[in-house]
């Protein structure tokens, strides 16, 4: 700590040195020599610290945002609107809006995006409902909370391509553990990663499986936040738990809920790891009618499989755009939230 | 007293976050399956005044298990070797690409899949030192120089090993089913076509033990088939035919009738179930390039010990195979060249191929070939060497393509695995594969 500030007075005090520098230097000057001198010295460091120095601390940041995202995302842009051939990067050739219209016109696309709000879809809601119904159990006095919380955490700490290795055996189509199960129901074996709905439900119940914990946490602590004398309130006026918890918890964790919603929603635009890990060989593909290929599996399978980079950041840009949409919704629910308050 | 209480505290919470960062990279390393793992060759000391040579390669080349860094580092004391693997090549090839065109960052030594080596040939000669000046072309089989010889005749890659042709099959399966079970036999039932050994396979199905089907994926008929085939999706001046190929009509109505019949496993090659299905001996028989007896050995284990067998295929044919080339990016470009073609000589591919069944492209070793009495002993004695040589002799020459990797994955993972898996009918299986390929070429 004490290092890097007498670094930072040092590169100040060598920006005042400068000509004309700063509006202080001058005053410095006439000052030369005075008692005053140490103080206003010391006072003009002082303000220059506290000008300076946040800039100086979020600069790596920015640095390394600049750097390894901002600059990308402008090459990326670039690239979409070229013809890029992964085998011939040095001969790229303007092609306007072509990706693009391409991306319009192509079924695999639409595939795709349908595909990425679908999985989202029966990802999320089921994950949201979990993760709210969990918080609430651990919400009250537990023997071994702390054992609970980090057991609901550790699906999270697991790595998506172990946590999909292990999935994708349990639905293995022959001798996977799920098929097994569903005999003892006498449902026949289910194709889990060339059927439609079955491949879809598999995908996201790995999901599932990594981020409810971790919105139960989030939501956990929402939840401690509110102040206890609004359920001794509710209690008063008779309020039974499920009162309570339709009338005081959830108006109370508005703001969380919505937070989570959009973070799981971007996520869920993102979904990549998990349906390339579950496809196995060629999962690019995202099975063979694609019918699990997400927006990010697509941009892959064009760019690194086929090798149409300028296709694939076309889909790359088209998929930031889907997220600046939701974005832009999220803003204006939250606003209509607000003033509804 | 206090300070420093508190700034132990301070310090414990900065070991725990710096313990748990590292962990979290740690996680993150370890995230994929296919992510890169260096194998450093021996010792690891490297010395003063050694200079390191990497080698980047895919899947398992099996130069480290056959102990050939080490005897080269022997041979050399001022070299030390470090190999680069990726296990998966749709991982390892593009990421080759960017390098070779950026300039920087590519290993001394870059293998290459023989599903790249069109595009490496036509798309990136000028970033490869032309090895043909440096060795004795006649060494290996015509075809396999030819796949790696740019239009003006440069050679960007020397030839490792070559896949070719038999199959493996289940000789106690095969017998409860009342197939028969000698090996030349039956190479002589289904010689000449593929569609003869399908027909075995609706015999088979008839009696066929509890559990078991007659192959394991319509698509490893598929790929055997075409590898036999004239031409497979572009012709020699580089046009794509694949629609119009009788190679690829062959192969594919093959594998039709597997997809349409309840004859396959449908297991995917190269997934975890299909390795749990060669454990679980669900299927009785698989295409088999050399180098699919070291799979089955790993993944069949102890119990399929002396049940599998090798005969002939149908038709003389090749899948898959690898190159090495040295990129013009590498540091030590001389050192380089004398190890690729130390590596590829003979003597070393034979070494090569008694360690794991690797086939080597070079015919003067065929002579002197003996496998692992290991793996003669697993597969019931056959004479596995004469079987794949005398399969390697015969292979046609074929012609790759720039995008024949996609084009052969829209055929095998779309369009058949529809009809295998999803009940489609061949037609639409096929239109579907045409939908995809026509994605593929931009058109």
């Amino acid at each position: 700590m004490s290092s890097s500030k007498q670094a930072l007075a040092r590169a100040a005090s060598s920006a005042e040195a400068a000509p004309g520098s700063t509006p202080g230097a001058a005053r410095g000057a006439r000052g030369r020599g005075a008692p005053a001198d140490a103080d206003s010295w010391r006072s003009r460091l002082y303000r220059w610290d506290m000008k300076a120095s946040p800039y100086a601390f979020v600069a790596p940041f920015f640095l390394l945002f600049g750097a390894f995202s901002l600059v990308p995302l402008l090459y990326t842009a670039w690239y979409s609107l070229h013809n890029v051939q992964l085998s011939a990067l040095d001969h790229q050739t303007w092609a306007g809006l072509d990706n693009y219209r391409n991306l319009l016109s192509s079924d695999f696309f639409w595939n795709a995006l349908k595909n990425t709000f679908s999985i989202g879809v029966i990802s999320t809601v089921p994950q949201l409902l979990a993760a709210l119904a969990l918080a609430h159990l651990l919400n009250y006095k537990l023997r071994g909370s702390t054992v609970w919380r980090v057991v609901m955490l550790t699906p999270y700490a697991t790595s998506v391509a172990a946590a999909t290795l292990v999935f994708t055996l349990l639905y293995s189509w022959d001798g996977g553990m799920v098929n097994w199960f569903l005999d003892f129901f006498g449902v026949g074996p289910v194709n889990w990663r060339e059927s439609d709905w079955g491949s879809q439900f598999a995908v996201s119940s790995i999901v599932i499986w990594r981020w409810t914990g971790y919105n139960a946490l989030i939501y956990l602590a929402a939840m401690q936040a509110i102040p206890a004398d609004l359920y001794e309130s509710a209690a008063i006026d008779g309020a039974n738990r499920w009162q309570q918890f339709r009338h005081v918890t959830i108006p109370q964790l508005r703001p969380t809920i919505l937070f989570t919603v959009v973070v799981s929603t971007i996520g869920a635009t993102q979904l990549f790891g998990e349906p390339l890990l579950f496809g196995g060989v060629s999962g690019s593909k995202g099975g063979s009618e694609h019918q699990y290929q997400t927006l990010g599996l697509y941009m892959y399978d064009q760019g690194w499989i086929i090798g149409n980079l300028g296709k694939a950041s076309a889909i790359a840009w088209s998929m930031f755009l889907i997220l600046l949409i939701i974005a832009a919704v999220n803003l204006l629910l939250t606003r209509r939230l607000r003033k509804s308050q | 007293m206090r300070t420093s209480i508190r700034r132990s505290h301070r310090l414990m919470a900065l070991t725990a976050v710096a313990a748990l960062a590292t962990g979290l990279l740690a996680g993150c390393a370890n995230d994929s399956d296919d992510g890169t793992s260096d194998n450093s060759g021996g010792d690891g000391g490297g010395g003063k005044g050694r200079i390191t040579l990497t080698i980047g390669t895919f899947g398992v080349f099996g130069y480290k298990q056959a102990g050939l860094y080490d005897e080269y580092m022997r041979l050399h004391k001022d070299i030390n070797i470090k190999e680069n693997v990726t296990t998966r090549t749709d991982v390892y090839w593009p990421k080759v690409l960017t390098r070779l065109q950026a300039g920087s960052g590519t290993d001394d030594v870059q293998a290459i899949e023989v599903g790249n080596i069109t595009e490496a040939v036509q798309t990136q000669a000028d970033k490869f030192v032309d090895l043909g000046k440096e060795v004795d072309k006649s060494q290996w089989l015509d075809w396999k120089n030819a796949q790696a010889t740019a239009k003006d005749g440069k050679l960007i890659g020397l030839g490792t090993d070559i896949g070719p042709m038999a199959i493996c099959y289940r000789k106690d399966l095969f017998k409860k089913a009342g197939l028969e079970t000698d090996r030349t036999k039956l190479a002589a039932q289904w010689k000449g076509d593929w569609a003869k050994y399908v027909d075995l396979g609706k015999q088979y199905m008839k009696k066929a033990p509890d559990g078991t089907k007659f192959v394991d994926s319509a698509s490893s008929v598929y790929n055997a088939a075409l590898g036999g085939a004239d031409t497979r999706y572009y012709d020699k001046d580089g046009n794509v035919v694949w629609d119009k190929s009788a190679g690829v009509k062959k192969a594919w109505d093959a594998a039709m009738t597997v997809a349409t019949s309840d004859m396959s496993a449908k297991l995917k090659q190269f997934d975890k179930p299909w390795d749990q299905g060669f454990a679980n001996g669900t299927f009785a028989s698989v295409a088999c390039p050399a180098w699919m007896l070291g799979q089955i050995e790993e993944k069949a284990g102890d119990s399929g010990k002396g049940n599998w067998d090798v005969a002939a295929a149908p038709t003389a044919a090749n899948w898959g195979g690898s190159f090495l080339g040295v990129p013009t990016a590498g540091k030590h470009q001389k050192e380089a060249i004398e190890f690729v073609k130390w590596l590829t000589a003979p003597e070393q591919q034979a070494k090569v191929f008694a360690k794991q069944a690797s086939f080597p492209s070079t015919p003067s070793a065929y002579a002197s070939l003996k496998p692992a009495s290991d793996t003669t002993a697993y597969f019931s004695n056959a004479p596995i060497t004469q079987i794949f040589a005398d399969s390697a002799k015969t292979i046609p020459v074929q012609y790759f393509g720039v995008k024949d990797q996609p084009i052969n994955s829209a055929l095998t993972d779309v369009g058949i695995l529809q009809v295998e898996q999803r009940g489609k009918s061949p037609e639409q299986g096929w239109d579907a594969a045409k939908n995809e390929i026509k994605d593929v070429l931009g058109q």
